[in-house]
């Protein structure tokens, strides 16, 4: 049975509030959930969309698009969270305001067992490194807590990641 | 492939070599001794000292560069902090302004923890990696006069571009810049972008 959710209307919403807010560098790995908002980013050639080895390098390039005066959003999904844990320090010893928007792996009707660790873990993980964490596992509450987070982030200064649940992004299935 | 050439340089006297054609330039050293070489070259608010986040300096400098389009930007990570953050080059291969200038202390040696050797003192050729990621403007550098002859790579020439720059591994003495982190930040952001650093 697919168990795909059906087809998304809140990655358009998430780039419109984006791009409201003045969003100007999209860094992304790769992600199932997340690839809708990524060609949107990708079609806009005012913005900088970059493609990442690691997610760790997301947060050094968005403390430097900081720097530089320009807002950014990192894109991942809940499997790269640990690989970003040694960045955190840096993020908030300097205060730096991050964005992260996060698909969840290995909760909701999980196929692959390999992905249950780091996503069970995600939230207390980002918490314990001062990250706060918004959830939202309805589709139609995705935008308005995009625009929260957004908000939390560049208006007070704050480490900010929206967990976008499976139930959301529809569970992968390895048979259909 | 990484040659066998006799490593004359001195850091202390590489960063106050480049250092001193700043300009308008944004800076950001890596942890460790290149911070303390900035420093010992003359602090400076448009230097983003870094006192930690090793593998991040790269990836700090694509940001900045991607965000200030107009200005050189100079990342000057140890060859430690390169190499932990080594895939960052594809990254800046595939996607990096014309802008930017990665530029490596490369002693050989973690120096914070001891100077033991890191894998450029085993032959890994860090131009070599750099160049396979698509950098077209790379160099390695072993003397002052190629140095002097380089100083366009850093301020003049379209890249994106990297530098490896093979130095000594004798001791320095420790010069400490400012080391509050948000400090250090909005003391950048201030000096660049003025008042619009506080709306």
């Amino acid at each position: 049975m697919n168990q795909k959710a059906v087809a998304p209307t809140w990655p358009r919403g998430v780039y419109d509030a984006l791009m409201a807010q003045n969003v100007r560098q999209v860094a992304y790995v790769p992600d199932a959930g997340h690839s809708e908002l990524i060609q949107l980013c990708q079609a806009n050639a005012e913005l900088s969309a970059i493609s990442l080895t690691t997610e760790e390098e997301g947060i050094s390039m968005l403390a430097g698009a900081w720097l530089g005066g320009e807002r950014g959003v990192l894109l991942m999904q809940s499997s790269g969270v640990g690989n970003c844990i040694n960045l955190f320090s840096m993020v908030q010893e300097c205060r730096f305001p991050l964005l992260m928007l996060i698909t969840m792996r290995g909760q909701w009707g999980e196929f692959n067992p390999w992905q249950v660790w780091m996503g069970s873990s995600s939230r207390s993980v980002l918490e314990q490194c001062g990250v706060v964490c918004y959830d939202v596992d309805e589709p139609e509450r995705v935008v308005d807590t995009v625009s929260a987070a957004t908000n939390l982030v560049f208006n007070s200064y704050r480490a900010v990641a929206v967990l976008i649940g499976q139930r959301v992004t529809g569970s992968k299935n390895f048979a259909k | 492939m990484a040659s066998k050439r006799k490593i004359v340089l001195e850091r202390r006297e590489v960063v106050a070599r480049i250092l001193r054609d700043r300009g308008t330039a944004l800076v950001v050293p890596g942890l460790g001794a290149p911070t303390w070489d900035a420093a010992a070259a003359g602090d400076h608010p448009l230097t983003f000292q870094m006192w930690g986040a090793m593998g991040g300096t790269a990836m700090i400098a694509l940001g900045l560069a991607l965000a200030q389009r107009e200005r050189r930007v100079i990342a000057l990570p140890g060859d430690g902090d390169m190499l932990m953050g080594i895939g960052s080059l594809a990254t800046i291969g595939t996607q990096g302004p014309a802008n930017l200038v990665v530029a490596v202390i490369d002693n050989e040696r973690y120096g914070e923890t001891g100077m033991q050797e890191t894998h450029t003192a085993r032959g890994v050729d860090l131009e070599g990696i750099a160049r396979a990621c698509g950098i077209r403007k790379t160099a390695t550098l072993y003397n002052m006069k190629e140095l002097e002859a380089a100083m366009p790579l850093f301020y003049k020439t379209k890249g994106p571009t990297f530098i490896n720059i093979k130095v000594t591994a004798n001791p320095v003495p420790n010069v400490l810049p400012p080391r509050d982190g948000a400090w250090l930040k909005h003391r950048f952001r201030q000096a660049l972008l003025g008042d619009l650093a506080f709306e």
